[in-house]
């Protein structure tokens, strides 16, 4: 390597500019790919983005918090969208109102199923401690269940990858369960995928309709809060 | 746009300083979500901006998850070490909360207004 190529690479392994403009670059590809697949969930933009950075980033001999320096600029607009996230629901708020019954007891049924059937899944299949603590927060949108995950004693990074992959689960298998299911109320197919995969469900449900999403939204909302207060009580009984 | 963003981030830091202060196990964003909801009721919606800003956020919040993903690279040994484990729990633990929340979500509406089937 050349001497003004070194400096470069030194320049460019230091600066933010790298991983925010790789991250723009990764997820961009991926969302191409998903269009040209017709949408097929299978196709999951952030999966992909996510296997193309950690692939470049390895053969670079590059380290995640090098890489994140960068790409926290766009973590950090997380918690303004988590904000945002109130318009979708004011204006569905109608629905919302007319559906209060069925929105209160499925979200206590799903929140409890998510963090217990976790955490007992975890166990019989011979987890260590700290992993199953790391799943019990899985559901729920990423910057709260690392919140969760520090109070009770999980990873909190673990968490954050776990609770990942679980939206993309959610995002890839919801369509097929609901349709075998024969669920056919974009509001209760919105609400569910909230509550069983948080953001990246919800980021999926608005790309099928507004009104799905907006239901996402509230379930992600009201199971973050509810799994928040619900799973440091829960675990207390371990 | 800017005053668009200037809201989010205000009803944001404010719950950011409601869990903090009260030691609330409940995250700021999530504060800031509902408070921004409580500005929604009593204005009577969002304005233009607000509407837009927020649509622009929320049409690519997939892209927003990619940087906290990246991040299985630091587990890959834990991963490694219990992935079938891991694996197990995630697959049947998501299929459950989604068949348990649909099914319960059904079975609610149909009851109390007594409709036909």
């Amino acid at each position: 390597m050349t001497p003004p190529l070194n400096e470069l690479w030194v320049y460019l392994s230091t600066s933010p500019l790298l991983g925010l403009t790789l991250t723009l670059l990764a997820y961009q590809f991926a969302f191409w790919l998903y269009r040209r697949s017709g949408m097929n969930p299978l196709a999951n933009p952030v999966l992909i983005a996510i296997t193309l950075l950690v692939s470049l980033l390895l053969v670079s001999g590059t380290s995640y918090q090098t890489y994140f320096d960068g790409a926290q600029f766009v973590h950090f607009l997380l918690g303004p969208a988590t904000v945002a996230l109130a318009i979708p629901l004011y204006t569905q708020m109608r629905r919302v109102r007319a559906l209060l019954w069925p929105v209160v007891v499925g979200l206590l049924a799903g929140s409890l199923t998510a963090a217990l059937s976790a955490v007992a899944i975890a166990r019989l299949f011979g987890a260590s401690l700290p992993s199953q603590l790391s799943l019990a927060p899985k559901s729920v949108t990423t910057p709260i269940a690392m919140g969760i995950a520090e109070r009770i004693g999980g990873i909190p990074s673990l968490t954050a990858v776990l609770v990942i992959a679980t939206g993309i689960l959610g995002a890839v298998g919801g369509r097929w369960v609901f349709d075998r299911m024969r669920v056919s109320d974009p509001a209760i197919r919105g609400f569910a995928i909230g509550v069983a995969s948080h953001g990246i469900g919800t980021a999926r449900a608005f790309q099928v309709s507004e009104q799905s999403g907006a239901f996402a939204a509230l379930a992600m909302g009201l199971n973050g809060a509810l799994t928040a207060l619900l799973v440091p009580v829960l675990v207390g009984w371990l | 746009m800017i005053a668009a963003l200037s809201t989010l981030l205000l009803c944001q830091l404010i719950g950011e300083i409601i869990a903090r202060g009260l030691n609330l196990p409940v995250p700021g964003p999530v504060l800031g979500m509902l408070l921004l909801f409580v500005a929604l009721v009593v204005r009577g919606g969002p304005g233009d901006d607000l509407q837009s800003t927020g649509q622009g956020l929320l049409q690519h919040l997939s892209l927003l998850f990619v940087p906290a993903g990246t991040g299985i690279m630091v587990h890959l040994h834990r991963v490694a070490d219990e992935w079938p484990a891991l694996l197990a729990s995630l697959l049947l633990s998501t299929l459950a909360t989604l068949v348990v929340t649909a099914l319960v979500m059904k079975l609610c509406q149909r009851q109390p207004a007594g409709e036909a089937r």
